[in-house]
C-alpha cells in the first residue's frame, strides 16, 4: 500500500496506470498546443503539413506570425504594464497587511482579518463587476460635484489594476505572513536596545529577513495578474489584455498564431515558475 | 515595548494602506453592488424588481440551480481524483520522485486557464487532433463532435481546478505518519478500512480547504463553460456577463452578482460549519 508495505502486483500496476493517465491528461492539451504552433497549416489542427516558423516570424500575405501581429503585440505589452503595476501595488499592500496582522494589536483585528481574506472566496466575476459599478458611481459623483471628468475611473488601465489588486494583495499578504510568523522578534528588540528607531529596524532587520518572501509574492502577483480573466473582463476598456484578446480570437475561430503565443507563454511561465520554486526553496533552507 | 509614539506611527503606516484597500476595493464596491441591485435603471428609489425577474424567469433560476449543482459535482469529482494522486506523491512514489511529480503538477497551472481550455478545444473538436487520429487508425468511422456538451464541460472544469485540491491534500497527507498505516495493516485492516478510518479523517482539513477554493473557482468560472459547454449549458456567470456587457442592464447584473455571492458564501459557510473549521485556517 505505501512504500514500506507489500502490495499485490495488480494493485501496483493499476495504481501506476492511473497516475500515468493523470499526467498524460495533464500535459496533453499543452503539448499538443505547443506542437501545432509549428504546423505549416492555416488551422490549428492535424494533418501535419510540415514544419514552419511562420506563426512566429511570418510577415504575410497569408500568415502573420506573432512578432508581426500588431494587435496581439499591443495587448501583450498592455498585459505586461498591468502585471508590473499590480505586482508593485499588491506587494506594498500585502506586505503592510502582513505586518499589520502579525505584529500589531488593535480592536476589531479579527474582523479586519476576515475582511482581508474574503477576496479569496469571492468569485472573481463579482469583484470585477462591483469595482466597475463603484468606480462608475464615484466618477459620476465627482463629475457632478466638481465638473471634473476622472478618466482613470472608467474601464481601462487603472480599473484593471485596481480590480486585480483587490484580491492579489491578499495572496501576497498570506505569502509574506507565512515568513513573518517565523521571525524572531528578539532581533528587533536587540536593534531597539542598540538605539535604532522603527524605520531603521524595518530597513535593516525585518525587511532583509522578509526579502525572499516579498520577491516570491511579487512574482506570484505578476503571474496571477498576467493570466487573470474573470475580474479583468469587466474592467477593460478599449485596449484588451492578452488573455481577453486571445479569448476573443479563440471564440471567433483562430489561426495557429494563438498556438505560437501559447508556446511562448507556456515556456515563459514554466521557466519563471520553476525558477521561482527553486529559488524559493533554496532561500528557505 | 517602550516608545508609544513611535509605535503608533508604525501602526498607522501599516494600517492606512490596508484600510484604504479593504474599504475602497472590497467594502464599498460590494455595498454599491447591493445598492444597485435594489434600484432600477429609471429614477425612483428602492425596488425588488431585479430579484423578481430572477424568480419569475425560469431561464435565470434554472441556470442558477444548474450552476450550483454542477459546481458541487465538479468539486466532488476533483476530490475523488485528487486523493489517490496526492497519496501516490506523498506515500507511494520514492521521496525524490514525489518532489519532481509535485513540480510537474504545479507547472501547468501557472499557464493561463485560457490556454489550457484552448488545448482541449484543439484536441476534442470535430476537426481536432483526437478525431483525426482515431479516424485514421479506423477507431471512429467518422469524426464525432466531442465539444459542446455537459460531460466535456465538467471534464474541463475538473481539469482547470485540479491543482487547488491536490496542493492542500498533499500538504496534510505529508504530515500523516506512515506508521499509523503500517500498524493498521499489521492488525489486518483492509485497504478500504485504512482509507475510511485513517487517511480520509486525517486529510479532512486539506479536503475542506481544497473543496472551498475549487467550489468557488468553478462557480465563478466563465471561460471553461463558455468555450467548452454547448448552447444549452449556460453558466450563471454568463448571465451576469450578458446583463452587464450585452444588455447594459447593470441593476439586473448587480442582483445576479449578489445572488451568486450569497450562494457561494452560504455553501462555504455550511461546509465550514459541518466540518467545524474556520476560514482563517482554511485559506492558509
Amino acid at each position: 500500500m505505501i512504500r514500506s508495505l507489500p502490495s499485490s502486483r495488480r494493485y501496483r500496476w493499476s495504481f501506476n496506470l492511473f497516475i500515468g493517465a493523470y499526467f498524460v491528461l495533464l500535459f496533453a492539451p499543452l503539448v499538443v498546443t505547443m506542437i501545432l504552433a509549428f504546423n505549416d497549416s492555416m488551422y490549428p489542427s492535424l494533418p501535419w503539413e510540415g514544419f514552419t516558423l511562420d506563426w512566429f516570424f511570418g510577415s504575410g500575405p497569408e500568415k502573420f506570425g506573432i512578432f508581426n501581429d500588431q494587435a496581439n503585440l499591443r495587448s501583450l505589452a498592455f498585459s505586461f504594464r498591468v502585471a508590473l503595476t499590480v505586482a508593485c501595488l499588491s506587494t506594498i499592500l500585502g506586505t503592510c497587511a502582513a505586518f499589520l496582522f502579525e505584529q500589531e494589536n488593535f480592536r476589531f483585528k479579527g474582523a479586519l482579518y476576515f475582511l482581508m481574506i474574503a477576496p479569496l472566496v469571492i468569485p472573481g466575476v463579482i469583484l470585477g463587476i462591483s469595482i466597475l459599478m463603484f468606480a462608475n458611481t464615484v466618477g459620476i459623483f465627482i463629475e457632478d460635484l466638481t465638473g471634473v471628468y476622472v478618466k482613470s475611473l472608467v474601464p481601462g488601465f487603472w480599473l484593471v489594476v485596481l480590480g486585480q489588486s483587490s484580491f492579489i494583495s491578499t495572496i501576497v499578504a498570506l505569502v509574506v505572513s507565512a515568513r513573518l510568523k517565523k521571525f524572531d522578534r528578539s532581533l528587533e528588540e536587540a536593534a531597539y536596545n542598540l538605539g535604532a528607531n522603527r524605520a531603521e529596524v524595518l530597513r535593516y532587520v525585518t525587511l532583509p529577513y522578509l526579502r525572499p518572501s516579498i520577491l516570491g509574492g511579487a512574482a506570484v502577483a505578476f503571474l496571477m495578474s498576467f493570466e487573470n480573466f474573470n475580474t479583468t473582463i469587466f474592467t477593460v476598456g478599449s485596449q484588451a489584455t492578452l488573455p481577453i484578446n486571445m479569448y476573443m480570437q479563440v471564440r471567433d475561430g483562430s489561426t495557429p498564431v494563438i498556438n505560437a503565443i501559447s508556446f511562448l507563454l507556456i515556456t515563459g511561465t514554466s521557466i519563471f515558475a520553476v525558477a521561482n520554486l527553486y529559488l524559493g526553496k533554496k532561500k528557505e533552507d | 515595548m517602550s516608545g508609544r509614539i513611535r509605535l503608533n506611527w508604525g501602526f498607522l503606516f501599516f494600517f492606512l494602506p490596508v484600510a484604504l484597500w479593504l474599504l475602497l476595493l472590497i467594502v464599498l464596491p460590494h455595498a454599491e453592488l447591493l445598492r444597485l441591485s435594489f434600484t432600477s435603471s429609471r429614477p425612483g428609489g428602492f425596488t425588488l424588481q431585479n430579484y423578481m425577474a430572477f424568480f419569475s424567469e425560469p431561464i435565470y433560476w434554472l441556470t442558477f440551480v444548474r450552476t450550483a449543482f454542477y459546481s458541487v459535482i465538479v468539486t466532488f469529482l476533483v476530490m475523488v481524483i485528487a486523493l489517490p494522486v496526492a497519496f501516490y506523491i506523498t506515500k507511494v512514489a520514492r521521496v525524490r520522485a514525489g518532489g519532481f511529480l509535485m513540480v510537474l503538477i504545479l507547472v501547468p497551472f501557472w499557464v493561463s486557464e485560457l490556454i489550457r481550455v484552448y488545448g482541449w478545444i484543439i484536441l476534442l473538436r470535430e476537426s481536432g487532433v483526437i478525431n483525426r487520429l482515431f479516424t485514421s487508425i479506423g477507431l471512429f468511422s467518422q469524426p464525432i463532435e466531442m465539444l459542446y456538451n455537459d460531460v466535456t464541460m465538467i471534464m474541463g472544469l475538473v481539469y482547470t481546478s485540479m491543482l487547488f485540491m491536490v496542493v492542500p491534500i498533499v500538504g496534510v497527507m505529508d504530515a500523516l505518519d506512515d506508521s499509523l498505516i503500517e500498524a493498521a495493516y499489521d492488525l489486518g485492516a483492509s485497504k478500504t478500512a485504512i482509507w475510511r478510518t485513517i487517511i480520509i479523517p486525517h486529510c479532512m482539513p486539506g479536503m475542506v480547504s481544497g473543496g472551498i477554493i475549487v467550489f468557488m473557482l468553478v462557480l465563478g468560472s466563465y471561460l471553461t463553460p463558455n468555450l467548452m459547454g454547448g448552447k444549452n449549458s449556460l453558466w450563471f456567470t454568463e448571465q451576469i456577463y450578458n446583463q452587464i456587457i450585452l444588455y447594459f442592464n447593470w441593476n439586473q447584473g448587480a442582483a445576479f452578482g449578489f445572488l451568486l455571492l450569497l450562494l457561494s458564501s452560504l455553501i462555504i459557510w455550511i461546509a465550514l460549519k459541518v466540518t467545524g473549521q474556520n476560514l482563517g485556517e482554511v485559506v492558509k
